[in-house]
């Protein structure tokens, strides 16, 4: 009755009851939307549950496979599989395991005895959360900054340096970019202070030992994102609305801002949503080079000796982590561009 | 919608067209041939393939040393008239092990980024431009695929097919057609809400002809960089799976292990990483000045 008072809406029919999925109003349109798409986590978490415990068990080997000719015993084997239920069929054991992740029970480790999952999880996932999120930081200002010089000033000596630092970036691994920051930083800065300073090289702690990491792990992804945002950046320019914007006397700092980096924003914010989630899921070089106890590493580990339990809560973490990242950037597209709608 | 539009017009408005009437690939590859950086860069690319082609039969006529031939008492030896980039660790040519390496590096640099492209770029568009539902499901499905542990599903794939150069890019393909999909996905997004594919609509286009001639050409860019990013990241990732045991078995020479073993040895002998790096860098930049030539030929605002 309110709806016909104050909308002049005649009332009943479908068209209300259409209302509570899809509200008019922008705001309620993108609580909708949030929720929506946080319920739909739930079947993507469950199908990656699924098809990494198919995986698992299709790899060739078990968590009690020992390195050299020291294997275990078929009875100690048999003992095990009864203690930590792998004798069940799989089907039982795949039930079991999602009524125990329903009730946030990861099980224990194979490899690490009497450690639950979650603890080993989350302690090692706060030194890889620190380092990604800083890495995140250095590679939004600096990739989207030298992205965009670059392309104001194409063609020209700025341009050049740093598509050339872009190229460097890409086609030099990880794990010589690390090496190399520990030859100037560690070794030759050691030599050049006489010995006075030199940045850590092994380790992790909440100071300098960031920085060689960080820089690692950042140089890939800011030198895509640089040459993402110039190719994006020179497709905008050539607009004609960018030429009205010069030709009507605007300043510059409002022109690249409003108009170049909102536009040119849309492919650069698509590749930031998978790069945060690379950058907190962990890179296993950069934590072998610097001796990082971080999420990467151990995940390469559990694969490796096929500690079923930590490969599916890792799995399971990260896809959490992707959706969540994805979801993101879904939002962020409708602030950039008013003209791409929710669905 | 269904009205039939009388016959007449359409011939008037072919008149209208450019009076040369030349298709869209044909102009593209006409003005890609007048962009010299791009020739350049195929041309390199074309003496890549060549030399990885010819190697092998360098080596038969002895103009270039055997790549797996080792001496060790002349291990990490400088440049010298009979080894023109010295020799690695093990004493071997390091100029005939670039010159394999290239084998099995291009092959896995391109074929993986065909296969990322062909996967990626179809579900990206089909997922932009059909949204709703369609784009939900795929949406989800890329996420499932971006989550799940790719180590694992190439350990199985190398296990179950065994450890050949098909199942390897194969495997490094299936796995990173995601961010692609995405990226082309946030493209077509923006780009289908835009006037020309409005009045492409309006004229009454096919969806395929929209898709294809309107969304394709426009949403290329950062798919190129993608690509070309795409190619040393396949490359190293080679070498990592060789370092797990997964990969193509040593000795044969690929750029990605030659960088790899080399680091060892950063300090002492940098030519062992640097060189090929170097290949690996040149190659990149080639494609990325083809990619650019083919963007800029198939953007009409570049038309002089």
């Amino acid at each position: 009755m309110a709806n016909q008072a104050v909308g002049g809406r005649p009332f009943g029919g479908a068209r209300p009851a259409r209302r509570l999925l899809a509200p008019s109003s922008r705001a309620g349109a993108l609580t909708v939307f949030i929720v929506r798409r946080l319920l739909w986590m739930l079947p993507v978490v469950f199908f990656v549950i699924l098809i990494t415990f198919i995986l698992m068990h299709l790899a060739p080997g078990s968590p009690w496979d020992r390195g050299g000719g020291r294997q275990l015993s078929a009875n100690v084997v048999q003992n095990l599989n009864v203690r930590y239920g792998l004798d069940k069929p799989l089907w039982q054991q795949f039930v079991l395991y999602l009524w125990n992740v329903v009730h946030f029970d990861f099980g224990l480790s194979y490899q690490y005895q009497g450690k639950t999952v979650s603890s080993l999880l989350l302690g090692s996932w706060v030194y890889t959360f620190t380092l990604g999120v800083l890495a995140f930081c250095v590679i939004v200002p600096v990739g989207i900054g030298l992205g965009v010089i670059a392309a104001l000033r194409q063609n020209t000596r700025v341009d050049y340096v740093a598509m050339g630092f872009s190229t460097f970036g890409a086609s030099v691994p990880n794990f010589v970019v690390g090496m190399l920051l520990i030859i100037i930083f560690g070794v030759y800065l050691y030599t050049l202070t006489g010995g006075a300073y030199s940045l850590p090289v092994a380790g992790f702690g909440l100071d300098d030992h960031l920085i060689m990491p960080v820089l690692t792990l950042a140089t890939l992804p800011t030198a895509f994102i640089a040459r993402l945002t110039r190719a994006s950046t020179l497709d905008i320019l050539r607009q004609d609305y960018i030429r009205t914007a010069w030709a009507k006397g605007l300043p510059e700092r409002l022109v690249v801002l409003k108009h170049i980096l909102k536009n040119s924003l849309i492919p650069v914010v698509t590749a930031l949503g998978p790069t945060f989630a690379f950058l907190v899921t962990g890179s296993v070089i950069v934590e072998t080079v610097f001796a990082i106890p971080g999420i990467g590493r151990s995940f390469v580990t559990a694969v490796l000796s096929r500690d079923y339990t930590m490969i599916l809560a890792t799995t399971v973490l990260f896809s959490v982590v992707v959706a969540v990242a994805n979801l993101v950037v879904d939002v962020l597209y409708v602030f950039i561009d008013p003209r791409v709608r929710l669905s | 919608m269904a009205v039939p539009i009388p016959a007449a017009p359409v011939e008037l408005q072919q008149d209208w067209d450019v009076p040369e009437q030349i298709g869209l690939w044909t102009d593209v590859w006409r003005r890609f041939r007048r962009n010299r950086i791009a020739v350049l860069g195929a041309v390199v690319v074309a003496i890549l393939i060549i030399d990885a082609i010819l190697a092998p039969l360098l080596v038969h006529f002895g103009i270039v040393q055997d790549p797996i031939k080792q001496d060790v008492t002349n291990s990490f030896a400088g440049p010298s008239v009979g080894h023109l980039l010295g020799t690695d660790q093990l004493g071997r040519d390091m100029l005939s092990r670039l010159m394999h390496g290239a084998q099995i590096s291009l092959t896995i640099g391109i074929l993986v980024q065909g296969i990322i492209l062909v996967i990626g770029g179809t579900i990206g568009l089909i997922s932009g431009y059909a949204g709703g539902r369609t784009d939900n499901l795929l949406m989800r499905f890329t996420d499932i695929w971006y989550a799940f542990p790719d180590l694992i599903f190439v350990l199985v794939l190398v296990s179950v097919f065994g450890a050949s150069l098909l199942s390897i890019f194969v495997a490094i393909g299936i796995v990173n057609w995601v961010g692609l999909a995405r990226l082309v996905r946030g493209q077509v997004l923006s780009i289908k809400e835009k006037e020309f594919v409005e009045s492409a609509r309006a004229v009454g286009s096919s969806h395929l002809k929209i898709v294809l001639r309107h969304l394709v050409p426009n949403a290329l860019g950062p798919v190129i960089i993608t690509l070309t990013f795409g190619i040393p990241q396949a490359i190293f990732l080679e070498a990592v799976l060789s370092y797990l045991g997964v990969g193509i078995p040593p000795p044969t020479p690929s750029w990605g292990v030659m960088i790899q073993d080399g680091y060892q040895a950063i300090f002492s002998a940098p030519g062992q990483v640097a060189f090929p790096a170097i290949a690996v860098a040149i190659t990149m930049l080639s494609f990325t000045f083809i990619g650019d030539g083919l963007r800029d030929a198939l953007d009409p605002r570049m038309k002089r």
